[in-house]
């Protein structure tokens, strides 16, 4: 080893020789060919991240070495703030964490309220159906938006404008319906907030009309694309020992090749009254979890069908004035707020009804002692909940499983070794929502 | 990583009323938090207890008795590791003494009969006030993909030594959440191959899931009145 400062002793004391790096020395001890190891930050501000996730990769070339995944830049504390808000408000939180599938969000989170409160059983029929058919149009628009993100970062440009257009016509169907693009709060415990207007239904048909013709076009524009073939095919593989080990659950565990759907294996809201398949792969690569999706959209679209055949006329809340919510909504001019005949009864012809919405909206309903926890099928795989009740009018404790935190888990597993540009592809086809990994 | 998982007690644990007194917590009393008042409405001296923590009684019904009795078979240690087994609203639950989780989650992998080969969900919740002082729990969520069924396992430990030996040999899918646990609630498992903050900055102090970690919050200004932040409002209980 060459010393850059060498040292003599004077009548001084010690003086030392400073020299130059030389930077010729320091280099000619590596062949930059085989060593050229550099670390590379990516985001959390990047575009193809998919919000603020953050990777720290080790490269050798163009060759992933290492990855490490950083997550939490979009934690908003709302299982925290769950404990200081009543039951029912709830899923005005919960709608807000991932944001691409409000609806399942407060399924799940309705779900497991009913469950402590011990009225399964009781909600409506129709609640059921709507629940059913607001996710499964959910499910197609957060498909949509990965089909169009994953098209944009690997250069099919125009997918990425035809997949917002669709999603875009769903959100208007949702606003029809709740009076919110995005983050509803239309899934009450009990039931829904409202019903669902007959313009809704004509718009879910007209869309039922056209969408799988656009899905042939979708399929048209990238399954044969050499360039989508080339980025998609063989990469970022994970096989179900993998998906199982990492906890990876949802498209890319069927990608791998087992029929795991909660829909179909722990059904609930009555999924196993409808007729679909389970759409399953077995390469496990980006391309099968690529089909696996524009398959799922196609169920779902047999789901909202039967499911709008078998809406009759009902209650959509349940019957117990305990718990359901006292407000009959509407939608005026200025959003979604009490209808003008429930404002007239409770100001001008029932005091006990005032005291009862006063009681209700504010004080909320109780809940008895003990813990559920309620798994649904969400886009991105299991979204479960686990709800904690200490028996008064707040939440003990809400804690989500969200697919999204887990299945990011998998990145290393499926990056590590391959290209730089696989993580892009591989990270994309996890279709991880980071409103949802952080909370 | 020391000993005391919280060094100091964060800002405000000690000073204000919800820090010790959080809303829904079993410590919680009265119906606007009123104290040492004239209060004659009888709203104030409310006190909410507990339900005691019971075994359910065999048989336990559906699946369940199997699911015990196979673990019980295979699991030489099973008196000792398990200390109660609770059924409610349809599902089973086993506590277990912490230092054992990671023995029990491998047999009840492992075992033909038992197939718990998916981990779920791992978890915190913070029972204040539980008359032992273990008042952390860690919460598994497994599922069986044989036979399709869920169980809840328990791990409960003080908030002074809060030990928990880590499942990530067994579920590897525990890594984040185990994560995430220690992160919110102070728990720590042992054995994890990196337990670090996950969500919260690297440098913050204290566990904020904690029910004796305050919510925070300033005091908004509407309309004229102001509206304290929410962990400082009156509240039903």
């Amino acid at each position: 080893m060459t010393s850059y400062a060498e040292a003599r002793e004077t009548t001084e004391g010690r003086v030392f020789t400073v020299t130059g790096g030389d930077w010729d020395t320091v280099v000619s001890g590596h062949d930059p060919l085989s060593e050229e190891r550099i670390v590379v930050n990516l985001g959390p501000q990047h575009p193809s991240t998919h919000g603020v996730l953050r990777l720290i990769l080790e490269l050798e070339g163009e060759t992933v070495t290492e990855v490490r995944t950083v997550v939490g830049y979009l934690h908003t504390g709302i299982e925290k703030n769950l404990e200081y808000r009543n039951w029912t408000q709830g899923t005005t939180f919960v709608t807000r964490m991932d944001y691409l599938a409000p609806m399942f969000n407060e399924a799940g989170y309705c779900l497991a309220v009913e469950k402590l409160l011990g009225i399964s059983d009781e909600v409506p029929k129709r609640a059921n159906t709507i629940r059913v058919l607001m996710m499964e149009l959910n499910r197609i628009s957060s498909h949509l938006v990965w089909l169009a993100t994953t098209g944009l970062e690997l250069g099919a440009l125009s997918m990425m404008l035809y997949g917002f257009r669709e999603r875009e016509f769903i959100l208007d169907i949702f606003e029809l319906t709740s009076g919110l693009r995005m983050n509803h709060a239309y899934i009450r415990p009990g039931g829904v907030s409202q019903d669902l207007p007959d313009e809704a239904v004509k718009r879910i048909r007209e869309f039922l009309g056209f969408m799988p013709k656009r899905l042939k076009e979708y399929e048209n524009l990238l399954s044969g694309q050499p360039i989508w073939q080339q980025r998609t095919k063989g990469v970022a593989v994970l096989d179900v020992t993998g998906c199982l080990a990492l906890g990876v659950t949802g498209p890319v565990l069927r990608s791998a090749g087992l029929p795991w759907d909660l829909r179909k294996t722990m059904p609930y809201c009555g999924y196993e009254t409808y007729e679909f398949d389970v759409p399953t792969r077995t390469e496990g690569d980006v391309y099968a979890r690529y089909q696996v999706r524009l398959d799922e959209m196609r169920e779902s679209l047999k789901i909202v069908e039967q499911a709008l055949d078998r809406l009759e006329p009902g209650p959509v809340m349940v019957a117990n004035r305990k718990i359901a919510w006292p407000a009959q909504l509407a939608i005026g001019t200025d959003g979604l707020g009490n209808s003008l005949e429930h404002i007239a009864k409770i100001m001008g012809q029932s005091m006990e009804a005032l005291i009862h919405h006063f009681k209700l909206v504010t004080e909320g309903f109780r809940v008895p002692p003990g813990q559920v926890y309620v798994a649904i099928e969400a886009p991105r795989g299991e979204l479960g909940v686990h709800a904690v009740s200490d028996g008064g009018t707040r939440p003990y404790r809400v804690h989500y499983r969200e697919p999204s935190f887990v299945n990011l888990q998998a990145i290393p597993a499926i990056a590590e070794g391959g290209l730089l540009a696989d993580v892009i592809a591989g990270g994309a086809s996890l279709d991880p929502v980071m409103g949802g990994c952080d909370r | 990583m020391t000993d005391s998982p919280v060094p100091t007690p964060p800002i405000g644990a000690t000073s204000g009323a919800p820090a010790e007194f959080p809303p829904a917590s079993p410590a919680g009393r009265g119906m606007f938090g009123i104290a040492g008042s004239g209060d004659t409405s009888g709203f104030g001296g409310l006190v909410r207890r507990r339900p005691a923590a019971v075994d359910t009684p065999r048989p336990y019904g559906e699946w369940f008795d199997e699911v015990v009795d196979a673990l019980e078979e295979a699991y030489p240690g099973f008196d000792d590791a398990i200390e109660r087994v609770v059924v409610d609203r349809g599902e089973l639950t086993l506590h277990i003494r912490p230092e054992r989780i990671a023995e029990v989650c491998q047999i009840l992998r492992d075992d033909e009969a038992l197939r718990f080969e998916f981990c779920s969900s791992v978890s915190g919740v913070d029972y204040l006030g539980e008359p032992d002082g273990r008042r952390l729990h860690a919460v598994y969520h497994l599922v069986s993909l044989t036979y399709r069924r869920r169980i809840r396992l328990e791990a409960a430990v003080t908030a002074e030594k809060p030990h928990v030996p880590s499942v990530t040999s067994v579920y590897p899918t525990a890594d984040w959440q185990e994560r995430e646990a220690y992160d919110m609630f102070g728990i720590i498992f042992d054995g994890h191959p990196n337990l670090t903050r996950i969500l919260m900055p690297d440098d913050w102090e204290g566990f904020p899931q904690r029910k004796d970690y305050p919510l925070g919050g300033v005091p908004v200004e509407y309309k004229g009145a102001e509206i304290p932040p929410p962990d400082q409002r009156r509240s039903y209980q």
